[in-house]
C-alpha cells in the first residue's frame, strides 16, 4: 500500500491548488452576469427580461435578461471581426502545417537524405527559443523585406506591402510545423515497419503503401498533431502580436488592446464564451482518446 | 523523370522535407541571421536601419551609458543588466513555486483511482487551454483596488466593525509573480504527472516492506523517478517566463520591466530595432545556455517529447 495515498496533507494541498486554478475562472464567469456597467463589485444579476432599463449605473432589465453582456458582445463588429480573423488564421495554418509537418515526419523517420541532421536540428529551434525572440526575428525580416521591395519595385502608396493576415498565417505555420512533426514522428516511431515492407513486397509502390498502409496507421497521430496546432494557433498571442497589421487583429490581440485602455463586462462575456468552448473541446478530445484506448 | 524518382529513396526524402526546410530557413534561420546583422547597426530617423558594424548596442546593454548626470560624457548605468537579472530571478521563483504547487496535485492524480484520473486531468487542462490574455485579465479583476479580494476583505471588516483601507496589490512585483505562477502552473503539472504515473505501485510496496519511512520513500523513490518530469516542466516554465511581456505589462504596470517588455518597447515605442535585436539575441543566448547546463546536469527532459 502506498504510504502517501491517503495522506491528509496531499489531499489538502491538492484541493488548494485546484482552488487556485479555478478561483480566477469562477470570478470571470460570475462577473459576466453582473448588473453593474462600471463597478468592479458584484452588484447582482440582471434578472428581468424586457426593454433596456438602467438605474443608478446598474442594468436592471434587458431584452436578453441575465445574458445582457453576451447580446452586447454579439453586436460588436470589432469582436466579430477579430473572431473571424482568429478562425481564418487557425484553419489555414493548421491545414498547411499538418500536411507539411506530416511530410517532414515521414522523411525524417523513413528516409535517408542529405540535410537530415540539419532539418532535425532546425525543427527544435522554435521549441527551445523564447517566443518573443521568434516573433521579433520574423518582424525584423518582414519589415526589412517590405521596405526593400517597396522602394525597389517603386510600389504606389495604396499597394505597398505591409503586415496583415497573411503574415500572421505564415508565422503561425512556421511555429506549428515542429509541433506537428514531433507528434507524428512519435507515432511513426512506434509503428512496426514490417507492415509497410509487406505491402512493398506484395508489389505496392511508395504512394499506394503510404495511402493504404502507413497513413491509416498514423492517422491518430496526424489528427493529434493538427489538434495541437489548432489550439496553439487560437491561443497564440506573442507571435501574432508582432506579425499582425491594421485590421488583422485576432481575439487575443483585441482583448489585450482593450485591457490596456478599459475594462468592461463585455470582456467577461467574451471570456465566458471562450472558457465554454475550451471546456467542450477538451471534453471531446478526452472522450475520443479514451475510446481509442 | 518520375521513374527515376520512384527508385531513388534519397530524392523522395528530400522532396518530402523541402517544404519544411523552406519554412524553417525562410521564417527562422534567415530572420535570425538578419536580426544578428541588424544588432550591429544603428537606427535611422524614420525607424529604419543603417547597416554598420558597431558593438554599440551590446556595450549599451552591458551598462555603458552616454546619457549621464552632471554632464559627464559616459558613465556606468546597470539599468539593462538589472532588467536581465530581474527576469532571471522571476523565472527562478516562478519555476520553484510551480514545482511546489504542481507536485502534490500531480502526485494525487497519478495515485488516484484510474476511473477518476481522466476527470482530474480534465480539470487541469481547462485552465491550461483557456486563453493566456484572458487568464491575466481575471487576475486584474481579483487584485485591483476595488477588486474581488479587497471587496471580500472590506466586507469582513464591515462585519467586524474594523476600519479597512483597500490593499494595493495590482501593479506590484508580487502581482506579476502570482500571474506568472498561475499562467504556467499547468505546464509543470502535466510533465510531472506523466513521470509519476509511470511509477509502479510495487515500488512503493517494496519500499514499505523494507521498512522505509514515508519521507524516506519520497526522497529515495518518488523524487528521483519524478526528475525527468520536473526537468521538462522547468524548461516549459522557465523559457517562456523569461520572454513574456503581457503579464508584467498588465499586472505590473510600469513598475516591473522585464526583458520581454524591454524588447517590445524597443520595437514599438522607442523605434530602435537595432537595440531590440541585440536584446533579443542576448535573451536567446541566455535561455539556451541555462537550458543547456540545466539539462546536462539533470538529464534531458524526455517527458518534453512525450
Amino acid at each position: 500500500m502506498n504510504p502517501f495515498r491517503r495522506s491528509p496533507w496531499i489531499v489538502t494541498a491538492t484541493l488548494l491548488v485546484y482552488f487556485f486554478l479555478y478561483a480566477p475562472i469562477v470570478v470571470l464567469i460570475l462577473f459576466s452576469f453582473n448588473a453593474s456597467r462600471i463597478s468592479p463589485l458584484f452588484t447582482g444579476l440582471i434578472t428581468r427580461f424586457g426593454p433596456y432599463q438602467l438605474v443608478g449605473g446598474n442594468v436592471i432589465q434587458s431584452p436578453c435578461g441575465p445574458f445582457h453582456w453576451f447580446c452586447d458582445l454579439s453586436k460588436s463588429t470589432e469582436v466579430l471581426n477579430a473572431a473571424r480573423n482568429t478562425l481564418i488564421v487557425a484553419f489555414t495554418s493548421t491545414l498547411v502545417s499538418t500536411v507539411i509537418g506530416t511530410m517532414a515526419a515521414l522523411a525524417l523517420q523513413r528516409y535517408r537524405f542529405r540535410f537530415r541532421t540539419f532539418s532535425q536540428i532546425s525543427l527544435y529551434i522554435p521549441i527551445v527559443i523564447p517566443e518573443v525572440v521568434m516573433g521579433i526575428t520574423i518582424l525584423v525580416m518582414f519589415s526589412q523585406l517590405f521596405s526593400y521591395l517597396n522602394t525597389a519595385l517603386n510600389l504606389p502608396a495604396d499597394s505597398q506591402l505591409s503586415l496583415g493576415l497573411w503574415t500572421v498565417i505564415l508565422a503561425h505555420i512556421s511555429f506549428m510545423i515542429p509541433f506537428v512533426t514531433l507528434v507524428v514522428q512519435a507515432r511513426l516511431q512506434g509503428l512496426d515497419k514490417s507492415y509497410e515492407e509487406a505491402a512493398m513486397d506484395l508489389g505496392a509502390n511508395e504512394w499506394i503503401t503510404f495511402r493504404r498502409v502507413t497513413f491509416p496507421m498514423i492517422l491518430p497521430g496526424v489528427l493529434a498533431g493538427a489538434l495541437l496546432a489548432f489550439t496553439l494557433s487560437i491561443d497564440d498571442f506573442i507571435i501574432t502580436f508582432f506579425t499582425n497589421g491594421p485590421g488583422s487583429a485576432t481575439l487575443p490581440i483585441y482583448v489585450f488592446g482593450l485591457l490596456r485602455r478599459v475594462i468592461t463586462p463585455q470582456l467577461n462575456a467574451l471570456s465566458t464564451v471562450w472558457i465554454l468552448i475550451v471546456f467542450i473541446a477538451v471534453f471531446a478530445t478526452q472522450r475520443l482518446e479514451s475510446r481509442r484506448r | 523523370m518520375l521513374k527515376r524518382l520512384r527508385e531513388n529513396k534519397s530524392a523522395q526524402g528530400t522532396l518530402l522535407i523541402i517544404p519544411t526546410l523552406v519554412f524553417m530557413v525562410g521564417m527562422l534561420i534567415i530572420p535570425l541571421l538578419l536580426t544578428f546583422v541588424i544588432s550591429f547597426g544603428h537606427p535611422n530617423a524614420n525607424g529604419g536601419v543603417n547597416y554598420t558594424f558597431s558593438l554599440d548596442n551590446y556595450i549599451r546593454l552591458l551598462g555603458y551609458s552616454t546619457d549621464c548626470p552632471n554632464g559627464a560624457s559616459s558613465c556606468f548605468d546597470p539599468l539593462y543588466l538589472l532588467i536581465f537579472w530581474r527576469s532571471l530571478l522571476l523565472g527562478l521563483y516562478t519555476t520553484i513555486l510551480d514545482i511546489l504547487l504542481a507536485f502534490p496535485l500531480a502526485y494525487f492524480i497519478a495515485r488516484a483511482h484510474p476511473r477518476w484520473r481522466d476527470t482530474l486531468m480534465f480539470l487541469v487542462l481547462v485552465p491550461m487551454w483557456t486563453n493566456f490574455v484572458i487568464r491575466v485579465y481575471s487576475w486584474m479583476m481579483i487584485l485591483r483596488q476595488q477588486g474581488v479580494i479587497n471587496s471580500l476583505l472590506g466586507w469582513f471588516a464591515g462585519l467586524l466593525h474594523v476600519p479597512f483601507s483597500p490593499l494595493t496589490m495590482l501593479y506590484t512585483p508580487g502581482a506579476v509573480l502570482v500571474g506568472m505562477v498561475y499562467e504556467f502552473l499547468p505546464f509543470m503539472i502535466l510533465p510531472i504527472y506523466t513521470s509519476l504515473e509511470k511509477i509502479d505501485n510495487s515500488l512503493y510496496e517494496a519500499a514499505a516492506d523494507l521498512g522505509a519511512s514515508p519521507i524516506r520513500t519520497f526522497l529515495r523513490v518518488t523524487l528521483p523517478l519524478a526528475m525527468p518530469g520536473m526537468v521538462a516542466g522547468t524548461i516549459l516554465v522557465f523559457v517562456p517566463v523569461m520572454g513574456t511581456f503581457i503579464v508584467s505589462d498588465l499586472l505590473g504596470g510600469s513598475q516591473v520591466i522585464l526583458v520581454g517588455n524591454l524588447i517590445e518597447n524597443q520595437f514599438l515605442a522607442a523605434r530602435d530595432p537595432t537595440f531590440g535585436s541585440a536584446a533579443s539575441l542576448v535573451l536567446m543566448a541566455l535561455t539556451i545556455i541555462v537550458t543547456y547546463f540545466y539539462t546536462r546536469k539533470f538529464g534531458f527532459g524526455e517527458e518534453l517529447v512525450a
